[in-house]
């Protein structure tokens, strides 16, 4: 199974860069013809204009003319090169002058908003509303048949285009909190568009500068072709192609010659401009669009190694967790974590970010995504059964029935299209085969369970129309669905308001005690934390640094970071100062050999920073993961 | 005394205007009729819930968005109309630390731009008003050079914090500027804007969720509801002795290590302002005058306050 996933990796790669060398090639192609199309004038090239009816309609190869001559005998090399000559200025011309004009117009509509922007789109909206052809043929007979014309025709017809992506992204932009940094540093409006608006917006007009300049140079040659581009005698490629078309049976090469020159000079632009875009656009880069695996990548280093489950409900041991991605160091998030979760009880996982937290909890059910997670070893038994040596099948059948998960943005965990009771029966009908009426009864029951106030109207709606401790509510009611053993709750109150997380937290310990519930509740706030749980762990740098009753643990803390983090947070009614612990946490990319937290702890010693800090135990019911603890116990 | 900052009957509604097509959309009454001045070196606290406009709050005292009614007034001067953001009287510090940084400039162009827009001062004046700024708020001068996305969210708000200070500022507004923190930073982050309040003679007004956060660094506390100040007291009091029904449900809602959890109260913020008191609905001293008018402001002490018919009176 892993060798499919590297397989597909490795495909993904291929396909990135064989993209790459397309954009090269097509860059490379371009360049050619862009050179010779500007050294015109220094080729050794006869007049293109030179009419001799004498040697007309010529074959490729004839004397003096390698590509022949057309109907008036004309040499088609030489006209070949001026003629792509003007129809590349024209396509860029008309590109420059589309993407100056529909960029003012998108940056001034997505900045200053409001009328302005109403006023400029829905003109722009006209132009849209038109037939592009059309739109274009009207322009030129407005102004008449000629290059320029044709130039301004094409350019007018593609700033819409233009004008609706970078309002877009300008109106992405205005409102994000840099912009009222720089108003606030005195910048004035044109300076904060130039300085702060039009870096953040470039790419964009790259990218759609790049996606369009083939297509104008089509568009150009396309009225060229109907006669209102360029007049006769001067070549464009368009223009050439309208005169071949009559002589289409008896002398191919002279619409085939102007032909294959447009297929070349737009298809290496559509190639380069592909490039452009994966290279400016970071969403496309790198694979990452790739929807991550079912199951976390699993290569156990320590396969062999058996331990032995005692009657625990979850028993984590050595667990360990790595990012791996290519062009970057391996993070190494959770480093060889050890748990056990008992029936009925709620251990609490406390952390700041980047510990490993929540790649841990995510990690016990195979859910940290792949890539770029590595399950690097580790056991998780649950009532025996290790998880990490379940196949798919085994681990969806565990998935949502026996051990379910709460996440910290309910609305991001909900479907947006469904509604709240559609969710919830799904959730039921998937692991309990039975009638829709009687999973939507039992959806409706659970809905009254987690308090959700008009349950049976609730029911029917969307996500979108709930209050954000409602929206949790649901996800509370989705964990218990199928009466889990155990709930992961992932920082389930973090995003709520504070009164709302005082409801969330008085429902969470009444359903624990209702349904006997074991609980993992993953924080990164003591007081919360000791609201609900009976034990903790306290986790940094990927590793558990302390354990015990969580009463004792926050009386008499062992570990100085665990000490540390309690005094740095403030407490109501605590009137005092918090005391902050110095430094930053290390990056998972290089943690220190020693203890990773050495470097901020006042009590370090040499030993501390020399190797590996074992885990030792306290009592009966607390470890620590230090060599000089904290008077305790 | 003239006070720092002074806000009079400020209201910011949204919505109402008509469009060109089809009805007025309804007006959403953000922030309504808030009253409050701040002497100088003090540091007012604002605490309310989501939604409450505490932020919509904090970008009219910026400047940053014009108030719909009432006057704010800065030194006992009033702004022009329109004017903007208040030259560099009053700055700002970004709850988003990396969001507040323009990812495509360098932290010195960041750190320059105040500085040449607002001061007017050369490049060698710059150079060294940074230097002073960056060994003010513990930052490296090697960070200088680089992009914002190379820090961490703490390192990124002492960068916010230098800009917010580069233009020599009275006031400075501090929007959440510790919840996108690591706990063991915001600690960090909370004490070094308590000794640059010392060191720079600076009036804070700091808004947050986090009640502890708010009572620890406050001196006063104003509590938000539905866009109004329900409760306006010293922060050592606020949460301890609180009056208005609402700031005791805040109080007793926050979690405290040992303290068993609150029995909850039910309700959230209500989506629009209804008739009478906002907190009625959700209040269980509420009698038939609290859902008939809204309450004026009580006066308790000189400029602290309580807008309720039936605030609390004994002590806890």
């Amino acid at each position: 199974m892993s060798g499919a996933r590297f397989a597909a990796s490795f495909a993904a790669l291929g396909a990135l860069l064989l993209r790459h060398r397309l954009a090269g090639l097509g860059a490379l192609v371009l360049l050619v013809v862009a050179a010779l199309a500007a050294a015109a004038p220094l080729l050794p090239l006869p007049n293109p204009d030179l009419t001799d009816l004498a040697n007309r309609l010529q074959r490729p190869g004839a004397p003096g003319h390698p590509l022949g001559t057309d109907h008036l005998g004309r040499d088609l090399l030489a006209r070949l090169v001026w003629g792509t000559r003007l129809s590349l200025a024209v396509g860029v011309f008309a590109s420059l002058i589309a993407a100056l004009a529909g960029s003012c117009i998108g940056i001034a509509a997505g900045f200053f908003g409001g009328r302005t922007d109403n006023l400029l789109m829905r003109g722009i909206d006209m132009l849209m509303a038109f037939p592009y052809i059309l739109l274009a043929l009207a322009i030129v007979a407005a102004l008449g048949p000629g290059l320029l014309n044709a130039l301004y025709a094409v350019a007018i017809v593609n700033i819409p285009f233009f004008a609706r992506s970078v309002r877009g992204a300008t109106a992405a932009i205005a409102h994000r909190e840099f912009v009222d940094a720089a108003r606030l540093a005195g910048m004035r409006n044109w300076r904060i568009i130039g300085g702060e608006i039009l870096p953040n917006v470039a790419p964009v007009i790259t990218i759609a500068m790049s996606t369009t300049i083939g297509w104008m140079i089509l568009e150009t040659a396309g009225l060229s072709f109907l006669g209102l581009g360029s007049q006769p005698p001067q070549a464009d490629l368009g223009s050439m192609l309208g005169e071949g078309r009559n002589l289409l049976i008896n002398a191919p090469h002279v619409s085939v010659v102007p032909g294959a020159m447009i297929f070349v000079v737009v298809v290496s632009i559509n190639l380069l401009g592909d490039g452009v875009r994966d290279w400016l656009d970071p969403r496309l880069r790198a694979g990452q669009l790739s929807r991550p695996a079912a199951v976390t990548r699993i290569e156990r280093a320590d396969a062999g190694a058996a331990h032995r489950p005692d009657g625990a409900l979850l028993q984590v041991r050595g667990l360990r967790t790595r990012f791996v991605s290519a062009g970057a160091r391996t993070q190494y998030a959770v480093n060889g974590v050890d748990l056990t979760v008992d029936a009925g009880q709620c251990l609490g996982l406390i952390g700041e970010s980047g510990s490993g937290k929540s790649v841990t909890a995510l990690s016990l059910l195979g859910l940290a995504p792949s890539p770029p997670a590595v399950i690097g070893g580790g056991r998780v038994y649950l009532a025996g059964e290790d998880l990490l040596a379940a196949d798919f099948e085994r681990l969806r059948a565990i998935r949502g029935r026996r051990v379910a998960y709460i996440f910290q943005n309910p609305m991001a965990a909900l479907h947006p299209l469904m509604t709240v009771g559609a969710q919830l029966t799904e959730a039921i009908r998937c692991h309990r085969r039975m009638p829709r009426q009687a999973a939507l009864d039992e959806a409706l029951g659970l809905l009254r369970q987690v308090r959700m106030p008009g349950a049976a109207a609730r029911a029917r709606q969307y996500p979108h129309e709930l209050s954000g401790g409602m929206r949790q509510r649901v996800g509370i009611a989705l964990a218990l669905a199928n009466a889990p053993e155990l709930v992961i709750a992932d920082e389930p109150t973090t995003a709520l308001d504070v009164t709302v997380q005082a409801q969330i937290l008085q429902l969470l310990a009444q359903l624990r005690r209702e349904r006997n519930l074991a609980l993992i509740f993953v924080t990164h706030d003591f007081a919360v934390l000791s609201q609900l749980c009976d034990r903790v762990a306290v986790m940094y740098a990927g590793r558990i640094v302390e354990s015990g009753p969580t009463h004792d643990i926050l009386a008499r803390p062992a570990h100085p970071y665990t000490a540390g983090l309690i005094r740095c947070a403030p407490r109501l009614g605590g009137g005092r100062r918090p005391a902050a612990i110095p430094g930053l946490p290390p990056a998972a990319d290089r943690l220190p050999r020693g203890c990773a937290f050495a470097p901020r702890c006042a009590r370090r010693r040499e030993a501390c920073e020399a190797g590996k800090v074992a885990s030792t135990r306290l009592s009966a019911a607390r470890r620590v993961r230090c060599l000089y603890p904290l008077e305790a116990a | 005394m003239t006070a720092a900052i002074e806000a009079r009957n400020l209201s910011k509604t949204f919505g109402g205007e008509r469009r060109w097509f089809g009805r007025a959309r309804p007006p959403v009454c953000a922030v309504r009729e808030v009253s409050f001045r701040v002497a100088a070196g003090e540091t007012l606290g604002i605490v309310g819930e989501s939604g409450c406009g505490k932020t919509t709050l904090a970008r009219m005292l910026a400047g940053l968005l014009p108030p719909s009614g009432g006057r704010i007034s800065v030194d006992g001067k009033e702004p022009r109309a329109g004017a903007g953001p208040w030259g560099g009287l009053v700055q700002y510090v970004f709850q988003d630390p990396l969001g507040a940084l323009n990812p495509r400039k360098t932290i010195r162009q960041i750190m320059h731009a105040p500085l040449r827009h607002l001061l007017g001062m050369d490049a060698p004046a710059r150079e060294a008003r940074v230097a002073e700024l960056f060994d003010a708020v513990n930052l490296h001068l090697a960070f200088l050079d680089r992009y914002p996305h190379e820090f961490s969210g703490g390192q990124a708000q002492r960068i916010g914090i230098a800009r917010a200070l580069a233009a020599n500022p009275r006031i400075v507004v501090l929007d959440e500027p510790v919840s996108a923190l690591d706990v063991s930073v915001q600690a960090q982050v909370l004490n070094l804007l308590a000794d640059l309040r010392r060191a720079y003679h600076l009036t804070y007004l700091l808004i947050s969720h986090d009640l502890a956060v708010v009572e620890a660094v406050s001196d006063r506390v104003a509590v938000l509801y539905c866009g109004a100040i329900v409760e306006l007291a010293d922060a050592a009091e606020v949460f301890a002795r609180a009056r208005h029904p609402y700031t005791r449900l805040l109080a007793d809602s926050a979690p405290v290590p040992g303290r068993p959890p609150a029995a909850a109260a039910p309700g959230e913020l209500p989506d629009a302002p209804t008739r009478g008191c906002a907190f009625a609905a959700r209040c269980s001293r509420a009698d038939a005058a609290c859902r008939q008018r809204a309450p004026e402001p009580v006066y308790t002490r000189k400029e602290n306050y309580v807008r309720c018919f039936r605030p609390l009176e004994t002590p806890r």
